[in-house]
């Protein structure tokens, strides 16, 4: 008899989104982060299209606070792929005075990047964002919808999402408004790197062991690098380090690892039991922080 | 788990419903925290928020209580999705809420599940909602229902209370005709009793534990629906036209196999057309198959250039083939706010295609605590589930729901919110 492993069933699963948001759609754009999970869903978009290229840009939102690996990366992939690629800037927001740089030793242009990817939004014209956010991640994705409508603030109201029977989506919507599209809503970290393994995609080297200059905040290990203003009593060290989410520098806890190679990421992942949110500094300001920052339009 | 073994892992999809305090949020944190899919942190932020309200237990239902709305008044308000996996099997659950008022999200968690999950207080016995929820899991064709007998622990493990809830709801699905095939658990979702683990305060069990049970029924993702023994159906999403010097002529029908099984030199027809090509390769990405099955998205080139786009479907030579038609007779349940009108030019959608439709007729609302029709009242309002005539714009290539969970099935959109406001499953 046949079978399908689950890992096929959720690429499949996930490539019928996609299809469906390049069958629905206008002007979709995939956003993508650098991180693991957007790469997944542009490798899942590639798939999903072949041999046609990907109908749809890829959308970085940079915050100026990046990792130079993510960006390297990132252009590199993007021109592997044949997917054309756009930029928002945060610094340009900063510049034209869109937003204003937050203050202090726990600053971070996370919060800022919103307005960006609105505006940026706004600009093109996106009627929707495909991301690689999963429900497993936090527990206010757990309700999240494969297609999340955002009115034409950006904002995702929790009482207000369309119910989700079978597979059958709705993408419709009135003007300004646009959707969020989630095709891996149904992966775990797990089956990412799974995936990641099982297709041999390669990956920014950030998450692979390195030594970095680190400092520990709030039981958290920090690059060392500017854009991060220290403590007097942060000390810096050398460390052998890795990522198990990239985000912006200020807002990416880096794991004490050994981990050089796939297989044994994914045994440290079956080891442990803190969650890849954990390392994020911006998950830990209150109880319901995704929640709120969900609501303004954040990811 | 090595990386190895866990390439070699099925999915099953679950759905749980309960009534108030039957403790369905304490089961599905059971299953979490003891397959260990829950991690520290979020342990750790439970514990606190119990602390700081003043409870004095850890709560395992705080781990699956999302938004903050319903951690107010300390119910869950919709559906939401947890995950966890075994060395066997990975399990997504859709979690929804037993209220009276939510008939609709019920109806939501159950449309992509195998299995239902039922809760039963021992101390209750079969009440109103079980009977609603049992009706819903039948009426959306879910081939499975396990029923968890919880609290076990508050009637010091009495196999005679066990086997009298057993009884009266076989009882149950005698009456109401119930088709999906049942298992009973005694459990206590609070102590950990034949969730993981069998109990050894119930020795007259000689069942397996629920744990035991989703990782052993049959699936096959599409399997336990009855896809693999079904008629071919590939309902088309999208067609891949390259237009480059490399496929300058390259023309694939991409889609999700809503059920049977297709080769490479199978002849086949396309609906609503009724033409008919065969075969020529079956493509995931780069990757050539020999054959492809439910549920796996797929790209298929065919022999003949003949005239198909998004929402045809590709069905089998011989074998049942689809309806195509106009007028649709189906059981629908109204999500919507305001109350279904009759007449009223709704928005018709399939998974890839849509018309605009009527309602002709409201037939009967079922009344899904005695599974009973009621002919009298046919005003249609949010959580009702009703017969009905609908009347379509265009032709529609349909199945009847038992036959294909995706091309028996139909979403009713309001053209002036575009909300999704009723679920239509074609009789």
């Amino acid at each position: 008899m046949f079978k399908i492993t689950h890992l096929q069933e959720l690429e499949s699963e996930s490539i019928y989104v996609i299809r469906e948001v390049a069958a629905q759609f206008e002007r979709p754009a995939i956003l993508f982060s650098g991180g693991k999970d957007s790469i997944v869903v542009t490798w899942l978009a590639y798939k999903a299209f072949y041999p046609a290229r990907i109908p749809f840009p890829l959308v970085h939102i940079d915050t100026g606070h990046n990792f130079k690996e993510t960006i390297e990366y990132r252009d590199r992939f993007a021109e592997r792929l044949g997917v054309r690629l756009i930029v928002g800037s945060v610094q340009e927001s900063i510049d034209t005075g869109r937003v204003k740089e937050e203050k202090g030793y726990n600053s971070s242009r996370n919060r800022l990047q919103t307005t960006t990817l609105l505006d940026t939004i706004e600009k093109y014209k996106f009627d929707a964002c495909i991301g690689g956010a999963r429900r497993d991640e936090e527990k206010a994705r757990a309700k999240e919808r494969f297609f999340s409508h955002r009115d034409e603030f950006g904002q995702w109201n929790p009482k207000n999402q369309r119910p989700e029977l079978w597979n059958n989506f709705n993408g419709k919507k009135n003007m300004g408004e646009h959707f969020r599209v989630f095709p891996i809503s149904n992966w775990t970290e797990m089956d990412v790197w799974q995936y990641i393994y099982a297709e041999n995609i390669e990956l920014p080297s950030l998450y692979f062991t390195h030594e970095r200059q680190c400092f520990m905040r709030d039981g958290v290990w920090l690059a060392a690098e500017p854009c991060i203003t220290r403590k007097p009593d942060e000390v810096v060290e050398t460390k052998r380090v890795r990522c198990r989410t990239i985000g912006d520098i200020t807002c990416t806890g880096l794991t004490i690892s050994e981990a050089d190679n796939l297989e044994d990421i994914i045994d440290e992942i079956a080891a442990t039991r803190v969650t890849e949110r954990g390392g994020r500094a911006d998950d830990r300001r209150s109880e319901t922080a995704m929640e709120d920052r969900k609501k303004e339009g954040y990811f | 788990m090595d990386s190895k073994g866990y390439l070699d892992m099925e999915l099953l999809r679950f759905t749980t419903a309960g009534s108030v305090d039957d403790g369905k949020s304490t089961l599905i944190g059971r299953l979490l925290y003891d397959s260990k899919s829950i991690f520290e942190y979020q342990l750790e932020a439970v514990k606190q928020a119990a602390a700081s309200r003043g409870n004095e237990e850890v709560n395992l239902a705080l781990l699956t209580d999302g938004l903050r709305a319903e951690r107010e008044q300390g119910i869950t308000i919709d559906v939401a999705y947890r995950y966890f996996a075994t060395p066997k099997r990975k399990f997504i659950i859709a979690d929804t809420p037993g209220h009276i008022q939510y008939t609709r999200n019920m109806v939501t968690g159950a449309s992509t599940a195998d299995l239902a999950v039922i809760l039963i207080d021992v101390r209750n016995g079969v009440v109103e909602q079980t009977v609603r929820h049992t009706c819903i899991a039948n009426l959306l064709g879910i081939p499975f229902i396990t029923v968890c007998v919880n609290k076990m622990d508050m009637v010091d493990f009495d196999q005679g209370r066990f086997d009298d809830i057993c009884s009266q709801f076989t009882a149950m699905t005698h009456r109401l005709g119930i088709k999906s095939e049942v298992r009973f658990i005694p459990v206590s979702a609070k102590h950990g009793d034949n969730v993981v683990d069998r109990s050894e305060r119930m020795p007259w069990y000689n069942g397996m534990s629920l744990l035991q049970l989703l990782e052993s029924i049959p699936i096959g993702g599409a399997a336990a629906s009855g896809a693999e023994s079904q008629p071919l159906r590939l309902p088309v999403q999208y067609v891949i036209r390259p237009i480059s010097d490399k496929f300058p002529d390259y023309r694939a029908y991409a889609g999700r196999m809503a059920g049977g099984a297709l080769h490479v030199g199978d002849r086949i027809r396309v609906y609503p057309s009724g033409l008919t090509s065969t075969v020529t390769a079956i493509m995931q990405a780069e990757k050539a198959l020999d054959e492809a099955h439910a549920p796996q998205s797929v790209s298929v080139l065919l022999e003949d250039d003949i005239d198909i786009s998004r929402g045809d479907c590709i069905a089998g030579i011989d074998g049942l083939q689809p309806q195509v038609s106009q007028s649709l007779e189906a059981m629908c349940c109204w999500f919507g706010p305001d109350a279904l009108q009759q007449g009223k030019r709704y928005i018709v959608k399939s998974a890839v295609s849509e018309t605009v439709g009527m309602i002709k007729r409201v037939e009967y609302k079922l009344d899904v605590n005695t599974l009973t029709e009621t002919a009298a009242d046919t005003e249609v309002n949010m959580n009702d589930i009703a017969r009905v005539q609908l009347r379509t714009a265009n032709p529609m290539v349909v199945d009847s729901y038992p036959c294909n969970r995706t091309t028996g099935s139909l979403i009713i959109i309001d053209p002036d919110s575009f909300a999704t406001v009723g679920a239509a499953m074609i009789v």
